[in-house]
């Protein structure tokens, strides 16, 4: 009986068509335009003007605060303008225009494939590095690394999980990632460890990662003191605390940090970006992004400077289907649907899918039949048909009450209800609202 | 016989005890309640929407007759008659407010703004502004998904299914604000009414650049400034790229209107213009002057 999560989850269909696709790189557009918010917490703050030349690697933005994360130019080349852009977000965000000339790094990086597998440096350092390179985590959610690997005072992390799960449907970035770039991200994993002082590491993959998880076994044999733990296929998996649950029983409480249960959470990719940041002097500028769908003529996976139009990636795959009715930028359950496709690969973006317009159209809403499949599919343990009503009509303190911030938004419960109810467009709305009145509050 | 007496004699006797207490005690802890605070609230229109900035018609009153003046104190929904008649009750004097009605600061309809993408999620306007900007290229603009229809407790407000666009019934807004609240582009805004209901506003809220603005919108405000410059009372601001109309100075002299190159200012109620040719001319004039 393979290990999972225990409360709630649900098992969409897996249609992982691009897996066993090996990374191609895409050629360069003739400009990028690369956003200065790719991030959760404060946009950065612009260091370049218009006119400036810049090369891959030079920094672009600088962050501003604790909680931010540095961004750097993909592409060599001249700054045009510094503008909005429509970003991921459905909104336009400042960005900076960089027309692209030629193909000239950084002095300080090193390009060579070779594997350095020795760090020297120290835990302090090594978070110098990482927040130096504006990594953030890339699953998805975007939160500055640097921040996640600093404890807050009083709490002692034991344990460094890494996230080999990608619990979406279609997405295959990750998987492909670690099937090319095994050894780096097993190097990774010690630095972060080294940087934590923790002396135990599981990386978790599901079990639909056959060739990953063997992989992984030969490969770990080198390193006594992580292990490789497969997992029952199980979405949301890939959220922290269902992770920590699957991969080692403890519960992260309401409210709380993984910390709190000495657990520190890292997916594979956020890895091999430390890696290469860490031994290489390499800043976060660039992603394996999956292009997907079912009419989508060539899946493939890409690896995407920051910045190119997602409209390169998708003629990268041969084109967008005519029947193409919804852009979605990450995975179908968690991913977003883009209003427009000139918008830049980010840090965040971990699949293009493309999805029919018959099978995108939503259904009407219907009547809720009471049938609580909502709640016990819910992996927060939260009741979903009772969160939507509460949001609709305003009753924010029982919303409190029903720990409406927990909520990680998955959809599992919208894509469960049988009455099509929008159940997490309204519990997103309320834990927004709720979690607006807490801060109100402390303030 | 006498258990009979014994039993009358004992009840009575705790019968008259408790009424004492009771009596003690309901002296001891009146409550002195003004009796106006009842005589104004029957005068209110019971309507409980919280336009008056307070929860219910019962605090309203409550606040009116603690307050010392009737300044800021206004019943929206009532209007002045209502105001009147409350300060009549309270021996003051209610000062003249003009009446106010909430205004759509947006004018895309489906010609000038056309639709980019198709919006089919929850029908909300809050949910839809929390995801994107909106089906058209105007990040500002109204999303027509009527959550200010659904908050009107006064059924004065309609999204007209051609254009898309919400429209105040004018014999029906109270001007109580819900509908202001209730928007989260803040596309609505509470205006004088103005005399015979005649009024000027600025019918778009687009920050963008005028370029850009344009672009998304045909009637979009770009922040061109002619407006201003060719307002006699200095009742027109620009931030942003974006002109206001302050309605305490504007005189309606519709001279805005017709500079506009987007024609994004609309004049509401007004008789047609007599002459139109020759009106523009004079205008140049003013601003070379």
């Amino acid at each position: 009986m393979l290990k999972t999560f225990r409360i709630g989850g649900i098992h969409p269909k897996e249609q992982k068509i691009s897996a066993g696709k090996a990374i191609q790189t895409i050629a360069l557009p003739g400009q990028v335009i690369i956003p200065l918010s790719q991030h959760i917490g404060a946009p950065c703050q612009p260091v370049v003007k218009k006119g400036d030349t810049v090369k891959v690697g030079t920094l672009i933005g600088k962050a501003v605060g604790f909680v931010s994360a540095n961004i750097h130019s993909s592409v060599s080349g001249t700054v045009l303008k510094i503008d909005k852009a429509l970003d991921a977000s459905g909104y336009k965000r400042d960005a900076v225009y960089i027309k692209v000339e030629g193909d000239e790094w950084e002095a300080s990086i090193d390009r060579s494939p070779a594997l350095i597998k020795e760090c020297i440096l120290t835990p302090g350092e090594i978070l110098q590095k990482i927040a130096a390179a504006g990594i953030v985590g890339m699953g998805g959610a975007t939160f500055p690394t640097q921040v996640k690997l600093t404890p807050p005072p009083g709490a002692k992390p034991e344990i460094l999980i890494i996230n080999g799960v990608e619990c979406e449907p279609w997405l295959t970035s990750d998987h492909q990632l670690m099937m090319e770039k095994v050894d780096e991200i097993l190097v990774g994993v010690t630095i972060v460890m080294k940087a934590l002082n923790v002396q135990k590491a599981i990386i978790g993959i599901e079990n639909n990662k056959q060739d990953a998880i063997r992989l992984f076994s030969e490969k770990v044999k080198g390193y006594p003191l992580i292990t490789i733990q497969p997992l029952k296929v199980q979405y949301p998996q890939g959220g922290e605390k269902q992770l920590i649950d699957a991969l080692t029983g403890r519960q992260v409480g309401s409210g709380a940090l993984p910390i709190s249960v000495g657990a520190v959470v890292q997916n594979v990719g956020t890895l091999f970006a430390i890696y290469e940041a860490v031994q290489k002097n390499k800043p976060l500028i660039e992603r394996v992004v999956t292009v997907t769908g079912k009419e989508v003529k060539q899946p493939c996976n890409v690896l995407s400077r920051v910045g190119i139009p997602i409209n390169d990636l998708i003629d990268m795959a041969g084109g967008m289907p005519e029947t193409t009715g919804k852009v979605v930028s990450g995975g179908p359950m968690m991913g977003k649907a883009l209003p427009d496709t000139d918008i830049p690969v980010t840090k965040g973006t971990s699949g293009i899918l493309l999805i029919p317009t018959l099978e995108a159209k939503r259904k009407a809403m219907k009547d809720c039949i009471r049938c609580a499949k909502c709640i016990s599919i819910c992996p927060m343990g939260l009741n979903p048909t009772l969160l939507m009503n509460l949001t609709e009509y305003e009753v924010w303190d029982r919303a409190e009450e029903n720990h409406i911030t927990d909520c990680i938004e998955c959809g599992s419960c919208s894509y469960t209800c049988p009455a099509d109810r929008p159940l997490l467009d309204y519990i997103r709305l309320g834990k927004g609202k709720v979690n607006g009145i807490i801060r109100a509050r402390k303030n | 016989m006498s258990v009979l007496l014994t039993a009358v004699a004992t009840l009575g006797a705790i019968g008259a005890g408790s009424a004492a207490i009771l009596y003690m005690v309901g002296q001891r802890f009146k409550v002195e309640e003004d009796p106006r605070i009842q005589e104004v609230q029957d005068a209110l229109p019971a309507a409980n929407c919280g336009g008056c900035g307070f929860p219910g018609c019962a605090s309203f009153a409550s606040a009116c007759v603690k307050a010392e003046s009737m300044e800021n104190l206004l019943c929206p929904v009532g209007g002045q008659n209502t105001m009147d008649k409350v300060a009549a009750i309270l021996g003051r004097k209610a000062p003249v407010a003009a009446k106010k009605i909430a205004v759509v600061r947006c004018n895309g309809t489906c010609e000038s703004r056309p639709r980019l993408n198709l919006y089919d999620g929850a029908s909300s306007c809050t949910i839809a502004s929390a995801l994107y900007g909106g089906d058209t290229g105007c990040s500002f603009g109204c999303l027509g998904l009527g959550d200010c229809v659904d908050s009107c407790t006064f059924d004065a407000i309609h999204i007209n299914p051609l254009t898309m666009l919400p429209e105040v019934v004018e014999d029906k807004c109270t001007a109580c604000g819900a509908c202001v609240k209730a928007c989260p582009k803040d596309i609505i805004e509470l205006r004088k009414q103005g005399p015979k209901s005649r009024r000027i506003y600025v019918s778009c809220v687009n920050k963008d650049k005028g370029g850009v603005a344009k672009k998304a919108c045909d009637v979009a405000c770009i922040g061109c400034s002619k407006c201003q410059q060719v307002c006699p009372f200095e009742a027109i601001t620009i931030e942003n790229n974006l002109a206001f109309i302050d309605d305490d100075k504007c005189r309606l002299c519709r001279k805005c209107v017709q500079v506009c190159p987007t024609k994004s200012i609309l004049e509401l109620n007004f008789p047609p213009r007599k002459e139109t040719p020759p009106a523009p001319k004079e205008e140049e004039a003013t601003v070379t002057a």
